[in-house]
């Protein structure tokens, strides 16, 4: 399972049993999360290194309280990104990382791959908290936990994402995740921001917003990035929102107990309006919450590897009980 | 999770309890319970994963019938809580706590098989104190089998079991090995 990982680097390589692995561990977390003192100590003694080469306000915030949570010290690296040569600074970055012995390393990069750099050269766990245009892994998973806590499943829902698929890593690791747990993706959105060769995904590409609405269980909107293109790949902002904006009239045409997600920051009126981003059928601030508990369950399986290789510990009291039906032994007694 | 020694590599001895003498343990366990808190206002029983779940059940069960009130049961899982971690090659599997009701200001009784070195009750106390501020926490186990690591010891047992630490003790509860008994066994190599 994901206990013998050391890093999450996207949604892509990980089985369906992994990401269930991953998924019921959350759960537990969520529990946490609700109890008069939502903290617990199990990464004491360890050290993350929150390291974000591209802006970001509630990921930051969130893998921060996912670590505090679980009683693991915390440092964080933040820059701007465009002063800084790539290369090089990743280099440095990851042998200051080794000096200062951090186990764990979150890194957000606007480079597709960095993580993956880090990963080779580092013994550290490393997870990508977004890389380029490439994955968002644990966006993916807390969207895809906010799903199945609602529904109870993943497998055989109709899933529509809706927007600018192309620069999209939320996109790229939902569609990864939900195709292998079973469910049906279908996208929509303007041409000009659809991947070549979106097909080879697995999913189905839907002519417009309204198509890819029938029916659908789960209505995911993404942002339209700004920041990531120069106004030439739609006309305007208003023609945007008349032609791809998720409105509750095109909301009829889903499940009547279809959930709205959005993975924030949302820019309301246009891919989602106003009515529909506080309606009943939105999830948003669920998923907010849900996606501390899902990094707590990813830093606290992916904490397990540090130990491999080592020898056993000798005095560690693994007399335990034995019992039926349940092979191995909790080293507890 | 750690299978240093698997199932195969116990022999088993004999059994020392059979599932009469757990049914005689749970319920004497319960009157004592109701002897020392006056009745069975106020408690909530605590079963830790996984045996002591179905455990603190019957105990509930018992209570209701000697008292007419049923306490609630809760679940703890100490995984969190475990002072290990750090030194195990794989995360264990979490299989969560649920302790549906508040204990602030109730009196808890913690309820497990087996009491070895006092870790894992350590553990559950942490994690207790975390969800609320009980009036009081008492501990009950069907088998103290000594050699205790720490400074703690149970206010209720079913049978203390003098053992060496090659020995394994191992309680079966229907719910969970679908039989009842306590066997002692023999760890090999």
């Amino acid at each position: 399972m994901i206990g013998t990982r050391k890093d999450l680097l996207g949604l892509e390589d990980l089985s369906a049993e992994e990401l269930v692995s991953i998924l019921d561990t959350a759960r537990t977390f969520r529990e946490v999360l609700d109890r008069p003192i939502p903290k617990v100590p199990s990464l004491r003694g360890l050290t993350a290194a929150n390291l974000f080469f591209e802006a970001s306000t509630r990921t930051r915030l969130s893998f921060e309280l996912a670590e505090k949570r679980l009683s693991a010290d915390t440092v964080n690296f933040q820059t701007s990104g465009s002063s800084v040569s790539k290369g090089e600074s990743l280099k440095d970055t990851a042998r200051n990382i080794e000096a200062m012995g951090i186990h764990l390393v979150v890194i957000r990069h606007q480079a597709s791959g960095a993580p993956h750099y880090l990963a080779r050269n580092l013994d550290a766990g490393v997870i990508n908290a977004g890389d380029g245009t490439h994955e968002h892994p644990t966006q993916g998973l807390l969207d895809i936990f906010t799903v199945r806590e609602r529904r109870g499943k993943i497998a055989g829902l109709r899933v529509a994402i809706i927007g600018d698929i192309m620069h999209s890593r939320v996109a790229r690791s939902n569609i990864w995740g939900l195709t292998k747990l079973g469910a049906a993706v279908t996208i929509a959105g303007p041409p000009t921001m659809m991947p070549a060769e979106v097909e080879r995904f697995g999913v189905t590409v839907a002519r417009s917003v309204d198509e890819a609405m029938e029916g659908a269980d789960v209505v995911n909107i993404l942002r339209i990035q700004l920041e990531r293109q120069r106004g030439t790949l739609y006309p305007s902002l208003r023609e945007y929102a008349r032609v791809y904006g998720v409105t509750s009239e095109r909301l009829k045409r889903a499940k009547p107990d279809v959930i709205v997600m959005h993975p924030g920051p949302m820019n309301r009126g246009v891919e989602i309006a106003q009515d529909v981003a506080d309606g009943k059928h939105s999830v948003i601030l669920e998923q907010v919450t849900n996606g501390v508990a899902v990094r707590m369950a990813v830093l606290y399986l992916l904490a397990g590897h540090k130990a491999q290789g080592e020898p056993p510990v000798e005095n560690v009291p693994t007399e335990a009980k034995q019992t039926h039906g349940e092979p191995s032994l909790h080293p507890r007694r | 999770m750690p299978t240093e020694k698997s199932v195969e590599h116990v022999r088993e001895k004999a059994e020392i309890v059979d599932g009469e003498g757990l049914r005689r343990a749970i319920t004497r366990i319960a009157h004592e319970i109701i002897e020392r808190n006056d009745g069975a206002r106020d408690l909530v029983l605590v079963g830790i994963r996984t045996r002591g779940v179905p455990l603190a059940k019957r105990l509930a069960q018992k209570i209701k019938e000697f008292e007419g009130v049923e306490p609630p049961v809760g679940a703890l899982d100490i995984t969190l809580y475990r002072d290990d971690l750090q030194m195990i090659a794989h995360q264990p599997v979490v299989k969560g706590t649920d302790v549906p009701t508040g204990i602030n200001d109730k009196i808890v009784v913690l309820v497990d098989d087996v009491l070895y070195t006092g870790r894992t009750v350590r553990a559950a106390l942490d994690e207790l104190i975390d969800l609320g501020r009980p009036k009081a926490i008492q501990l009950a186990v069907i088998i103290d089998r000594g050699h205790r690591e720490i400074p703690i010891r149970a206010d209720f047992v079913g049978k203390n079991v003098p053992t060496s630490k090659r020995e394994v003790i191992m309680v079966h509860v229907h719910e969970v090995d679908g039989l009842d008994g306590v066997s002692i066994g023999e760890v090999l190599g």
